[in-house]
């Protein structure tokens, strides 16, 4: 196909659009000092902290990949859903208003301080390193995909423009940048969620809303009834796919590993106080909540119109559907007419199904299937877009401040001047930036793996510490080391184990993407013990854990 | 800064209310969306089955009420030990 389609061209105006103001909006908020690159300079008002840390948690797989991934997990899905929004509450009640008050710029900064110990500053810097470039290469990885389906570019092409764009604004603004442009895009990629899910639940059940109509249209029910007749179980039956224990972990390990991932809990260190951190984190979970209570009504819908239009249809008048041809020239719809008898057949039996999707048609086909104009699907790239790029930004900033100011800043030259670390920051942004593209353009096979990992490790290794050190006034630097390696060691043993060497879930049965809630509770049992056993930190250290218990004083915190 | 006996005190509250209040948490999502998700399926909210309804809708709804309420009654709690933050 020469020459572009009406929807091509749509696409490449919003890109364009969207992308020249992501670069104008950081070349804006531009800053000449480390405290404006590592924390905007603790300026950003909680409602727009809120927007930002919404367009930081969303990634191009909530956006793109995560209704689908729903549809066809049915009620077990839920473990996404409450998974990835129950982590705030955890955030909001025990973590975000003391980091805030403690008032430096990265995690390892609060593990290093509180623990009086370089070793944990430096386990805690490369955690945050490796959980933050296992993230970043999938979502270089998703710009390259969004840009070669809509307008027709090769994937890797689409990544080396990813990361001009990230680089432009994330090496001049740091985090400042990155804040405003993330607000941004936050706009573009809510918009373009709600606007075809509003229109294909209005045109399944009359209304609008889907957070209603999915709770008060008979749509679930027939699906039910559909998933029965087809020889699958109802589609609100829970634990399907995985026991009620392994559904139970996965849950918590997902809640505590959000709490714990370093580009999450920076965002919190930006806001101007700590009243403003709670509020923040409350502004930020209710913008993440619009998609995530909007994705399963669009799962159920999608699963609905796509079983009720293709389910003994005739195949030749299914292809004369607009939508059904644009997919299936994709290869993400496929059809088999296995028996030739004309007539398509959906299956639980394999050598009896002919329909194959692929779990992403679930959004990206939505506007289509709606009937809505080419301007709206174009309005969804530029939406998986802002997804993709707002999560690798925030993900690059804490790559760059763990190598410039945990490990080169407070270790290899402390006493390096305020420029100096300035140039280091925009240098290792760069250079995170170049490394995250080698990813996207060349990933390594075992992605999908390492991301269970990086949710573990952070569930293992940030939120028991964190939580300790500021719950916990008694624990100290033998509990705090004790507990991370034990905590990091069994999951990443159990992981790496289970994935790559087929050892069994030994662990009752819980999966490897589960197995973070043992090793958490694993790190927390162990440092409090052996915080029990040996002698209790050092006063300084105590009176530090009193001031960040109070809110009043952040702003001066804030001030050297 | 105020004495010691009263921060302990202050500190006291607040960690009863994070404790009420991570009891809805843990109430709604592990419970009713997981624990007791089977035995509330004959229970109906709108169309949908009580769990599969707390599972993918409510409890989402409950988190986001339970951070806003943790903000208001820490504004209130701040005062009144009087560790609020000075306005700008």
């Amino acid at each position: 196909m020469f020459g572009f389609s009406v929807t091509q061209t749509w696409t490449l105006a919003f890109v364009l659009i969207t992308f020249g103001a992501y670069l104008y909006i950081g070349y804006m908020n531009r800053v000449k000092d480390t405290r404006g690159f590592y924390v905007a300079g603790q300026g950003v008002p909680p409602i727009y902290n809120g927007m930002a840390t919404a367009a930081d948690w969303m990634s191009a797989a909530s956006f793109i990949s995560m209704a689908g991934l729903i549809s066809f997990m049915g009620f077990d899905g839920a473990v996404y859903l409450m998974g990835w929004t129950g982590g705030y509450v955890l955030l909001a009640l025990l973590l975000a208003p003391y980091l805030r008050k403690f008032g430096k710029y990265t995690v390892p900064d609060f593990v290093g301080d509180r623990y009086y110990s370089s070793t944990a500053r430096v386990v805690a810097a490369i955690c945050a390193i490796f959980i933050s470039l296992t993230y970043v290469a999938g979502q270089m990885r998703g710009v390259g995909v969004v840009f070669s389906r809509f307008v027709g570019v090769s994937i890797n092409t689409g990544v080396i423009i990813g990361m001009a764009v990230v680089a432009f604004f994330a090496v001049l603004g740091g985090m400042k940048g990155i804040t405003w442009t993330q607000v941004a895009q936050y706009v573009v990629l809510i918009l373009a969620y709600l606007i075809p899910a509003w229109a294909i639940s209005a045109k399944l059940t009359g209304n609008p809303v889907p957070q209603l109509s999915f709770t008060l249209s008979d749509i679930t029910e027939k699906l039910n009834q559909i998933q029965l007749d087809l020889g699958f179980t109802e589609y609100t039956k829970p634990f399907q796919g995985r026991t009620m224990l392994d559904v139970f972990c996965i849950t918590f390990a997902l809640m505590v590993g959000t709490a714990g991932l370093p580009h999450i809990i920076v965002r919190f260190y930006t806001v101007p106080s700590v009243r403003a951190a709670r509020y923040s984190a409350g502004w930020a979970l209710l913008f993440i909540a619009l998609l995530y209570t909007t994705a399963p009504a669009l799962a159920a819908f999608a699963r609905y119109n796509l079983v009720h239009t293709l389910h003994g249809a005739n195949l030749e008048e299914v292809r004369t559907k607009e939508w059904v041809k644009s997919w299936e020239a994709t290869g993400l719809l496929k059809f088999e007419d296995k028996n030739g008898d004309g007539v398509l057949q959906i299956a639980k039996d394999k050598d009896k199904n002919e329909v194959t999707i692929d779990r992403d048609i679930i959004v990206l086909s939505t506007p289509e299937v709606a009937g809505l104009a080419p301007w709206v699907i174009a309005l969804v790239a530029a939406g998986g877009l802002a997804a993709a790029l707002s999560t690798a930004a925030g993900l690059l900033l804490v790559i760059s401040s763990s190598l410039a100011h945990d490990i080169y800043g407070k270790l290899i030259n402390p006493t390096a001047s305020e420029e100096k670390r300035l140039l280091i920051g925009r240098v290792m942004i760069f250079f995170a930036v170049v490394v995250a593209g080698y990813f996207g353009i060349k990933p390594p096979g075992f992605v999908a793996e390492v991301v269970a990992f990086a949710f573990g490790l952070a569930a293992a290794s940030f939120f028991p510490i964190i939580l300790l050190g500021i719950f916990d006034k008694r624990t100290n630097k033998a509990g705090a080391i004790t507990g991370m390696i034990l905590g990091i060691g069994f999951t990443g043993y159990y992981i790496i184990g289970n994935r790559f060497f087929g050892m069994p879930t030994w662990c009752f049965g819980i999966s490897a993407q589960g197995i973070g809630t043992v090793g958490c509770l694993l790190n927390l049992v162990s440092t409090f013990v052996v915080s029990r056993l040996t002698a209790p930190p050092p006063q300084e250290i105590q009176d530090m854990v009193e001031s960040v218990r109070v809110p009043r004083g952040a702003r001066e915190a804030a001030a050297h | 800064m105020s004495n010691q006996p009263r921060m302990t005190e202050y500190w006291r509250r607040n960690k009863r209310l994070i404790a009420i209040l991570l009891f809805i948490w843990a109430l709604v999502s592990y419970g009713f969306g997981i624990v007791f998700a089977n035995a509330i399926s004959g229970v109906h909210i709108g169309q949908l089955n009580a769990g599969f309804w707390w599972a993918q809708q409510g409890s989402m709804f409950v988190f986001v009420a339970l951070i806003f309420i943790y903000a208001w009654r820490m504004d209130k709690l701040d005062r009144e030990f009087d560790v609020h933050e000075e306005d700008k």
